[in-house]
């Protein structure tokens, strides 16, 4: 009875198993993640693309993972790939040029498609949408703003009093920071602390002025929610108030302006002596070289950078467009309030824009992590900061030489690997 | 005669009474996740919390009306069952030869089991992916069960193993003796006794088929498991769908576990006779 | 059929079976610990074990498992005798004391940071009696006490009842015989169970320390939901190693260590709680 049951069992579940996949073209993605911005990437994103895609957003973990197992194996079922730009950096070699395909004249960010060849002279991936970090807090918060300040002008001294303010009258530190295993951290110390304050991300890590902003980023901690180092994203802290005011990025803060648009404002990072540094997020598409069909991904991709599937991409994710687009009237909140933060730090007097890392190849993983570190030694383990950025600038200068990736802005153009002081 | 019932009664409600308490321990957590699916995000997000649901059932809503989910269900059941079958089938023939044989090897098979649980399985999963690829087993039921299956075996030898230890030889020798073949003796008298010991396997290669998070996003693609289809995405979801989402997923495992619970002590009556 | 023969038939399908599902791909992985480029090497080992991280991982790792193996054992072994001395209610007790079994890890941590998040239930609840004026931060950085106890409570909560089942099934086998006997020579509850029911419960508490020892050196998704970055185990940086890093040599390596750690133990187990060949028979 047993063997027969089980026979029976393995026999539907051949059958299963050996059934015709659908033609269906796969999108693996690590963004969009979210159920609900999953299911708006399928219903109102790519439904319009004519055939059906299958749009799967998973871990970064599984997503790397099935990646390097289909390049292994010589064949795959992935036709495109969508990941943020540190996603790519290390599987840069699997990846098709996309350099040929026909956008059908949508004017994409010349920048970001400097990105996408990843140091390689082809296309590894096209840019497929952005984000960047700007500030949000609860309107309660903004009667405790130092004397003088202006929201959309504030300085690093200016935050740190605020904070202060806020945690003094409230009883409890109030400002928040992605300080948790899925935040991106690393970032906020790449493309604002210190271009902020030392005008560079490599070349200075051990200077005087980065030494004076490590110091500074302490002082903001001591009025940040220590429950910080488990927060990813921001927005639901904002919604339970346990923080006030808050940094991350777009997409993770959405959410609090969707659910109660009155209560939060959003506002620029704020500006160290150096300027006002900030980081674009960039997400790319790209086509691993074992695509099922080519030309079907190609399409996709082509469909996928069309401004009105950019604008409905942007409802879906929060993530913005990277080709030139009027964006509609109406928006959700969380695109009309980071909207204009965006739009007022980007045109600062004081700007001072950083690029996401470039040239690092496989080394992308260790370049942040030499960052992350240098934040949990001085920041979390409370050692000194000049030991600590003397330490951590010896890995970083490994790093360079390894890779021999040239500086990139904030920091001067280099000859060869970028230079660390 | 009279101090002898007082004194069992006591017995008896100090009993009840530490039952209680652990009941409590094991159901609160799993209260407040019921209420927190049970309630509407300007509740989730509130404080202090209410321990009370509203009975808002938005977010349990959007689970049902999410594209694929029943799919997946079926997915993951299909995976459960034929992770517990080939478990079992696998299993219990080793746990009765480990039970029962000192033979040359054993304890290097007995580590050979443990090593397969004690080896983080996100780091098999390429291996196992490129595998899969190359012999046509990727993305199919069949491939996910056989891992699972991998996960949830030391579970089925080790307890089968204890439970055929516990049974005295004599019991299967007597049966011999009054002309029954070996199989005939395990089936009539071995196999009734170590029906917990099975249930018990069974209960955990479905929980642990059930639950398996990493292999199922990295194998399944167009037949993923529920797990993978909503779990790895939870934790990025806004709170009230988190809540929702895990009530979701827990739901059909404890529905598993209570059709099954009471042949996990079938034995009692036989034990307590 | 020959009785030398009969054990290695029996245990035939699942060799050929772990061969191929696990020895293979983890001879792969292993291989990734101790070579570069080919050449035999301890360098992935070097570079795992001098990172300022590990000996944190390390520690924190055998210290969790340390205090929640022993309190899960203890609790199981409570639940199991009460649930064997109950008459009526047995069935549903049973049932409750393992729902826990059907939760994923994941799914137990989102569970636990709803209870101590600041707007948790535990400060709602603390909030209503009066014991707090407002909110606590119980998962701050600095307090890696509390985080600990935290993922320790989560941790009983979630993976006591596997080694509840398992020493339940056992338990169902113990002839009440043996008991009676006890009890006909005078013995005390107490005496019966250190003297009579746990020695023969030998062989189930065995496995169940075995496994559950294995898997709370696994231990993950609840720390990395409580504790954020800041209680790093080996299993997360594992994990960092493999994915962030993207150093499969050194996450190989690390698995390496947790597996060692856990053959280690089995061993202790196995020693201390020796199964007699008598017991066998």
């Amino acid at each position: 009875m047993r063997t027969w049951k089980t026979y029976l069992l393995l026999t539907a579940a051949l059958t299963l198993a050996t059934s015709p996949a659908k033609a269906d073209l796969l999108f693996w993605s690590t963004q969009a993640k979210p159920v609900e911005e999953t299911q708006k990437m399928r219903d109102n994103v790519l439904a319009g693309f004519g055939e059906t895609v299958d749009y799967q957003a998973s871990d970064g973990g599984p997503w790397l993972t099935r990646i390097q197992a289909e390049t292994q194996a010589g064949s795959g079922t992935i036709a495109v790939l969508g990941g943020l730009h540190g996603d790519f950096t290390s599987i840069s070699a699997n990846l098709a040029d996309l350099g040929a395909v026909d956008l059908g004249g949508a004017a994409v960010n010349p920048n970001f498609m400097a990105l996408g060849q990843l140091g390689s002279g082809e296309q590894k991936y096209l840019p497929w949408m952005q984000a960047t970090y700007i500030m949000a807090a609860n309107k309660k918060a903004l009667p405790y703003l130092p004397a003088g300040a202006d929201l959309n002008a504030l300085t690093y001294d200016q935050l740190i009093a605020w904070s202060k303010a806020v945690a003094e009258a409230t009883g409890g530190p109030k400002f928040g920071f992605p300080a948790g295993p899925k935040g991106l951290k690393h970032r906020f110390f790449q493309g604002y602390l210190l271009p902020s304050f030392a005008e560079s991300t490599v070349t200075k890590f051990r200077s005087a002025e980065a030494e004076q902003a490590w110091t500074k980023f302490k002082d903001l901690w001591s009025y940040t929610n220590p429950a910080s180092t488990g927060y990813g994203f921001l927005q639901e802290q904002l919604l339970t108030e346990e923080v006030w005011i808050a940094f991350d990025h777009t997409a993770r803060l959405a959410d609090a302006f969707n659910q109660k648009p009155d209560d939060f404002v959003a506002f620029p990072a704020p500006a160290g002596p150096a300027g006002r540094g900030f980081m674009p997020v960039v997400a790319g598409i790209a086509i691993p070289s074992t695509a099922p069909d080519m030309e079907k991904a190609k399409a996709l991709v082509a469909y996928m950078l069309k401004p009105e599937t950019q604008i409905a991409t942007l409802r879906a994710t929060n993530f913005f467009p990277v080709v030139d687009v009027t964006l509609p009237d109406d928006m959700p909140a969380s695109v009309k309030a980071s909207g204009a933060a965006i739009a007022a730090m980007t045109g600062a007097a004081d700007a001072k824009p950083a690029l996401l890392p470039m040239g690092l190849g496989e080394a992308g993983g260790k370049f942040n992590q030499v960052y992350i570190d240098t934040f949990e030694r001085i920041v979390l383990a409370n050692q000194d900061v000049r030991t600590v950025l003397d330490s951590q600038a010896e890995a970083l200068r490994a790093i360079m030489k390894e890779t021999g990736a040239p500086c990139w802005a904030p920091d001067k153009p280099s000859e060869g690997a970028c230079p660390v002081d | 005669m009279t101090r002898e019932p007082a004194h069992r009664r006591r017995a008896r409600q100090l009993t009840m009474a530490l039952v209680i308490l652990l009941g409590a321990w094991v159901l609160v957590p799993i209260y407040l996740l019921v209420v927190n699916s049970l309630s509407s995000p300007a509740e989730v997000n509130g404080f202090p919390k209410s321990f009370v649901p509203s009975f808002d059932t938005g977010s349990l809503g959007f689970f049902l009306g999410f594209a694929g989910v029943t799919r997946a269900l079926l997915n993951s059941v299909l995976v459960a069952a034929l992770t517990m079958v080939l478990s079992i089938g696998l299993g219990a023939p080793a746990g009765y030869a480990l039970s029962r044989f000192e033979f040359p090897g054993k304890s290097s098979y007995r580590l050979l089991v443990l090593m397969t649980r004690a080896f983080p399985l996100p780091l098999l999963a390429l291996p196992l992916a490129v595998l899969f690829i190359r012999t046509g087993l990727d993305d199919s039921i069949l491939g996910l069960a056989l891992v699972h299956t991998s996960l949830a075996l030391p579970f089925a030898i080790l307890i089968t193993y204890s439970l055929f230890s516990g049974i005295p030889l004599e019991l299967e020798e007597a049966a011999w003796t009054l002309g029954c073949t070996r199989l005939q003796a395990f089936r009539k008298v071995i196999l009734p006794l170590v029906l917990p010991g099975i249930t018990a396997s069974a209960i955990f290669a479905f929980v642990i088929s059930w639950n398996e998070v990493f292999a199922a996003s990295v194998l399944t693609i167009q037949n993923r498991t529920l797990t993978a289809f909503l779990l790895q995405s939870l934790d990025v979801s806004p709170m009230p769908l988190k809540f929702a989402g895990g009530f979701v997923l827990v739901l059909p495992a404890l529905i598993f576990i209570f059709a099954v619970r009471r042949y996990l002590f079938a034995m009692w009556g036989i034990a307590n006779r | 059929m020959g009785s030398t023969r009969l054990p290695y038939l029996l245990l035939l399908p699942s060799v050929l079976f772990l061969g191929v599902f696990f020895l293979y791909p983890f001879a792969l992985v292993a291989w990734e610990a101790f070579n570069r480029d080919g050449t035999p090497t301890l360098a992935h080992f070097q570079t795992m074990a001098s990172h300022w991280k590990f000996g944190t991982a390390l520690t924190n790792t055998l210290l969790l498992a340390a205090v929640v193996v022993p309190i899960q054992l203890g609790l199981a072994l409570a639940m199991a005798v009460l649930v064997t001395r109950m008459t009526r209610g047995r069935d549903m007790a049973l049932y409750v004391f393992t729902i826990p079994l059907g939760i994923s890890d994941l799914a137990a941590g989102i569970i636990w940071l709803a209870i101590f998040e600041q707007t948790g239930f535990l400060n709602s609840m603390l909030q209503a009696v009066g014991a707090v004026d407002g909110p606590r931060i119980w998962l701050g950085y600095q307090d890696k006490a509390t985080i600990f106890l935290a993922v320790v409570l989560a941790e009983v909560w979630r993976a006591t009842a596997i080694m509840l089942v398992i020493l339940v099934a056992g338990m169902g086998l113990i002839p009440k015989e043996y008991k009676e006997a006890a009890e006909v020579f005078g013995a005390s509850p107490w005496q019966r169970f250190t003297r009579v029911t746990l020695p023969l419960l030998r062989p189930s508490l065995q496995t169940a320390l075995i496994l559950r020892t294995i898997l709370a050196l696994e231990v993950f998704a609840v720390v990395s939901a409580l504790g954020g970055t800041n209680l790093p185990v080996l299993m997360s940086e594992t994990y960092v190693w493999q994915f962030d890093l993207q150093d499969r040599h050194v996450a190989a390596a690390y698995a390496m260590v947790i597996l060692g750690i856990s053959i280690a133990f089995t061993l202790i187990i196995l020693r201390v709680l020796h199964v007699p060949k008598e017991a066998r028979t």
